[in-house]
């Protein structure tokens, strides 16, 4: 896995051609003066780059050391984080692991694809020596004695953690605003929600304070910030990556996926963390390809690159109830893959609009049962008592959030005694009618698009007391998690709103296990697609004082 | 091969969780890694099966009312079997389970519940299970799977036991038990409804004095720790149909099922150390009424005897209840034996059904079971005990031999491989069940500690049955094979026991001792022939035992008679 990564300068030359040296940020910190504001304005064209592939390369190179890159993404990390709170936890160790790598660098020893690669971990997967706490006071302070399978494997292949990033507590929520601890901003105007429930790790990465992150996603967690963010969101077919050490939200339907600021960028990282684990007894053990072979150079692309691609339009995602820009947006992105030699057809799902209800049974019904450990017997905090149901009232009670309190009394009627087959049954059965349809269209169609989510990035609080609304939010996402397939989010345009336009999530459906194609479509789309530069403002101008 | 993801886990380097994740100071509850518990490691010896006993408790005539009362109702018997297996490793992690082990000494963050810890299936709970339905004649289910029960309490650490709840992974087999000869005897055979897999949970341990228990009373909870070492342990539920009429038939049937586990390796049945735990109901009827009376569950039964004089006693108390018009005071309630009182009380009462919220465990794929993998274990299935005893039946012995010699797996199997070696059947079992078991008895050992051998049993039964020691001399063999271990062929060299068998020999002994005795001679051709039991023993005796007893007796008759 990956072997192709450890010699960078050729694979470099297929994704950077040599007229266009790579341009390496890190050595010339975008927060600095020199950096022309216009240069980083969603004007610019040049097409983005895998900043891990430029990393190796200038590591390697001897042009920067892993130590000086670190200490630029921290600065960066700390100025943005006042405005942003991307992070709830920092690493002490970030330098430490950074001279590390520089001293086997030194040595001439080998060192992995994801060497001096800063990488932002959801603070709902566990992480040995950090606070994991998935946004519940019911684990604050908390620390794992192991490290997730996924995490395991970033260290494995020399990535640094440098961090832990806020999320709407165990990943109920579409904003971050039901974190027990902090709302974080969207970089792009930070009156405004990150997207959720990995919006701390689609804001780190959008804002640059670290290389790459990781999310998971059980309704649209990945896909819904990325597109908020205007990153590049991966969320992979469930069983590709381990399981092991995520803290559930909801096991069926969890996965952890990738956030990065180029498709290559989140190739590379799924590749790291992808893979059979004995840990987790629903990780697959399908063969895991170099999701990254497959990646040609833009200036390499003929002219109808995708010829003969069959991209399938989920009528369903571009009714009524999506933003007109959005639609537009992405109508907009359709175009660009019809010049790219796609061949477009509509595809209807019909059971799409049941996935939303199916899925908030389901997602809150596993829900309930996993959050019952925190009972404040074992860890976490734990309240004060006379009895034990004191104790247990108590505890959880002062433990959880309210958005958390409402689907675990959601999960727990819809499992009750009588209820059981009205809706627990009756959702599972909606689950298996989703999963026909996305096999129908997929044995049609290569790929299938939508917008990843119904709007762009709304103000912070919009939505917040009207769960409904916020809940209907995911219904482009959800169906994907209850057909348990691959998707991709990446960046395809802009509507207006904030300072500079809020950014469009286009998203990808691939068939189980195909992430390949997906991120071999959505490099070539992100690498052909004009007049767009998803860098956000407040990296742009330098934070502001 | 069970077709779903078979593996074994590493183990965790759970030594780096620190020990702020394990102690609770402001709190009520803690896995304490300080034993307050000081049980070694060491597991009791398995233990051959206690006989039952039956239940002299009471004066007589109060027993004699309560068995007319009795006579007129018949009870509906049920139980619930929890067998724990004895798989190297737990059910859903690589932890290792020893009975009496320092209190959470032996857990992991799967079975401790820590977040994102995800159970994976130890396959040899899967091949267990199936071992014992099919010994249990039940039909298996190829596609079972995994579902999560939900209850809160401070020893289930995940809030939710994984168990199985609609699609158990054995339904619909029987149990065949023999009655005990004194008894009254009989063949009686037993439904099972279902057999399924689950985990156990801990235990609650009272820091003041280390001792555990299974209920929480308050306001002392801050005095109650959590031992998890028990928890994620394999079980199998086993639940009989409601066949059982008595207490003595329930009794058989778990003693049957104990035999059984045993026999097939899969626990080692200790009810001691809970690893045969039996909750029976009880219901009462008037004899021909269809309609089941209310039932009640009966906990806390420790012995094969305990779950006897208990269902004896729950029968008679609601029998007598039943005959006073005071039926509506059986009410559905969990009651507990008293072992000191020789009483059932009552536990709780039932307030309504619990709801479990039963659904699919979503961490675990589904148990799938192929026909090779059913019938690989099919065919490696040892002799169960109702088939042994079927065979010792057809060889001639009595029910009495039968049921002693296959009610332990390891006498059974020692009377097997002496009847190999081509040991005469009735002998051989009447050797074991007499002076090997007494001896057995004496010194507190089993047949696998005592140091004589089948082969040498053989040996020994053959050695006297072709007339080369005599039965007396074979005793004594026997007792020193058992001390001391050794061969018949060596014993009988070393100490010279070679029956004297040459008839000229002993005439010589036998004519010596005539000699030396003329007064007592004299005496029996005189009339006195009692006396042919003097002269017999007196050449015994110069023969050091060694002579023929048939041959010197026809010897002595010969000589004696010969000149009168």
């Amino acid at each position: 896995m990956l072997s192709t990564l450890h010699h960078p300068p050729r694979r470099l030359s297929r994704f950077f051609p040599a007229n266009n040296k790579p341009r390496h940020f890190h050595t010339k910190p975008v927060l600095s003066s020199s950096q022309p504001v216009t240069d980083q304005s969603p004007s610019s064209t040049s097409p983005p780059e895998s900043q891990i592939l430029s990393i190796h390369h200038s590591l390697l190179s001897r042009e920067v050391t892993a130590t000086q890159l670190a200490e630029t993404y921290l600065s960066r990390l700390k100025l943005a984080e006042p405005q942003l709170k991307s992070f709830i936890h920092v690493s002490n160790n970030v330098l430490k692991e950074a001279q590390s790598i520089d001293d086997k660098i030194k040595r001439n020893e080998n060192v992995g694809p994801l060497a001096g690669v800063l990488v932002g971990v959801k603070d709902n997967i566990c992480t040995v020596d950090m606070p994991s706490t998935a946004g519940s006071r019911v684990l604050e302070n908390y620390r794992p004695p192991f490290d997730a399978t996924a995490v395991k494997k970033v260290k494995e292949f020399d990535g640094i953690v440098v961090g832990k990033t806020n999320l709407d507590e165990f990943g109920m929520g579409s904003t971050t605003e039901s974190s027990s601890f902090q709302v974080t901003a969207n970089p792009w105007d930070i009156s405004r929600v990150p997207g959720g429930s990995s919006g701390g790790s689609a804001a780190a990465v959008s804002a640059r304070q670290c290389v790459v992150s990781l999310g998971s996603d059980t309704g649209g967690s990945v896909r819904q910030p990325a597109s908020f963010c205007g990153v590049v969101g991966l969320k992979p077919t469930y069983g590709r990556v381990s399981r092991y050490g995520l803290i559930a939200y909801a096991s069926s339907l969890d996965v952890i996926g990738c956030f990065g600021s180029s498709v290559a960028d989140t190739g590379i990282l799924l590749s790291a963390i992808s893979g059979h684990d004995r840990l987790d007894a629903t990780s697959s053990k399908q063969e895991v390809p170099d999701f990254t072979s497959q990646l040609i150079s833009a200036s390499l692309l003929e002219s109808k690159p995708l010829k003969g691609l069959k991209v399938g339009v989920i009528r369903e995602t571009l009714e009524n109830r999506v933003d007109s820009g959005v639609k537009s947006t992405v109508l907009g992105a359709v175009s660009h893959l019809e010049e790219l030699g796609c061949t477009l057809s509509e595809v209807s799902l019909p059971s799409f609009s049941l996935g939303l209800p199916a899925y908030y049974i389901l997602a809150s019904s596993e829900s309930s049962s996993n959050l019952s450990r925190y009972d404040g017997v074992r860890y976490g905090n734990q309240a004060a008592a006379e009895d034990l149901n004191a104790l247990y009232g108590d505890s959880r009670a002062k433990g959880f959030g309210s958005e958390v309190k409402m689907r675990i009394l959601m999960g727990t009627y819809a499992l009750s005694a009588g209820y059981y087959d009205a809706y627990y049954k009756r959702a599972q059965q909606v689950r298996t009618l989703i999963q026909k349809s996305f096999k129908t269209a997929l044995d049609e169609n290569d790929i299938l698009i939508s917008p990843a989510a119904p709007s762009a990035a709304y103000k912070i609080g919009e939505k917040k007391n009207d769960p409904l609304a916020m809940y209907s939010g995911d219904i482009m996402t959800v169906n994907v998690n209850l057909a348990g397939l691959p998707a991709l989010v990446l960046p395809c345009g802009f509507v207006e709103g904030g300072p500079v336009g809020l950014p469009v999530g286009l998203q990808m459906i691939g068939a189980a296990f195909d992430e390949g194609k997906l991120l071999k479509v959505g490099h070539i789309f992100e690498q052909t697609l004009q007049g767009c530069r998803f860098v956000p403002p407040l990296i742009a101008d330098g934070i502001p004082q | 091969m069970a077709s779903f993801l078979f593996r074994t886990i590493q183990s965790h380097s759970f030594l780096l969780c620190p020990t702020t994740l394990l102690r609770r100071n402001n709190g009520a509850f803690y896995c304490s890694m300080k034993s307050t518990h000081t049980q070694t490691a060491t597991q009791e010896k398995q233990q051959p099966p206690p006989k039952i006993k039956s239940s002299p408790q009471g004066n007589q005539a109060k027993t004699r009312t309560l068995d007319r009362i009795s006579k007129e109702y018949e009870a509906i018997i049920g139980i619930e079997t929890h067998v724990q297996l004895s798989t190297l490793t737990k059910a859903f992690c690589t932890c290792p389970y020893n009975y009496g082990a320092q209190p959470n000494t032996s857990v992991c963050p799967i079975c401790m519940g820590l977040p994102g810890a995800l159970p994976v299936v130890n396959s040899k709970v899967v091949e267990f299970a199936v071992k014992l339905g099919l010994a249990l004649n039940c039909k298996l289910s190829f596609n079972s799977k995994f579902d999560r029960k939900q209850y809160f309490y401070p020893d289930l650490p995940k809030g939710y036991q994984i168990s199985q709840f609609d699609i158990p992974i054995a339904t619909g087999g029987y149990l065949d038990v023999d009655l005990p000869v004194e008894y009254g005897g009989g063949h009686r055979r037993f439904g099972i409804t279902r057999v399924h897999m689950e985990e156990d949970a801990g235990k609650l341990l009272h820091a003041d004095d280390g001792e555990y228990s299974q209920e929480i009373t308050f306001p002392i909870i801050y005095a109650l720790q959590v031992d998890l070492n028990r928890a994620g342990v394999p079980l199998l539920e086993i639940v009989s149909e409601p066949d059982m009429r008595t207490g003595l038939e329930a009794a058989e049937y778990a003693a049957e099922l104990q035999r059984l586990v045993r026999y097939l390796g899969v626990s080692n049945g200790n009810m001691q150390e809970g690893s045969l735990r039996c909750d029976v109901n009880v219901s009462i009827r008037p004899v021909g009424q269809s309609k089941f009376g209310t039932k009640v569950e009966i906990k806390n039964l420790n012995s094969f005897s305990s779950i006897n004089r208990a269902i004896d006693f729950e029968i008679a108390r609601q029998a007598l209840l039943y005959s006073q018009g005071k039926a509506d005071q059986i009410v559905q309630e969990t009651r507990l034996w008293e072992e000191g009182s020789q009483k059932t009380v009552t536990m709780r009462k039932k307030e309504g059904l619990a709801d479990y919220r039963y659904f699919p465990e979503p961490d675990l794929p589904e148990v799938i079971l192929n026909k090779e993998y059913v019938d690989s274990i099919q065919s490696s299935l040892p002799e169960l005990p109702e088939m042994k005893r079927r065979r010792y039946e057809e060889m001639g012995l009595s029910m009495q031999d039968v049921l002693f010699l296959a009610n332990d797996i390891n006498v059974a199997r020692f009377f097997d491989a002496t009847i190999e070696k081509g040991a005469d059947v009735k002998l051989a079992a009447n050797w074991i069940m007499g002076d090997i078991a007494a001896y057995m008895k004496n010194e507190k050992l089993t047949i696998n500690e005592i140091k004589l051998s089948a082969a040498e049993l053989a040996e020994l039964i053959a050695s006297i049955k072709g007339a080369t020691i005599s039965g007396k001399i074979g005793k004594e063999i026997l007792f020193e094979l058992m001390a001391k271990g050794g061969t018949v062929k060596g014993i009988i060299i070393e100490k010279d026991l070679v029956q004297i068998v040459d008839p000229s020999e002993i005439e010589k002994m036998v004519d010596k001792v005539l000699s030396e005795n003329p007064k007592q001679l004299e005496q029996y051709r005189g009339g006195k022939t009692k006396l042919q039991g003097f002269f017999a023993g007196q050449v015994m005796k110069i023969s050091k035992g060694k002579a023929n007893p048939g041959l010197l007796n026809k010897i002595l008759l010969e000589k004696l008679n010969a000149k009168s």
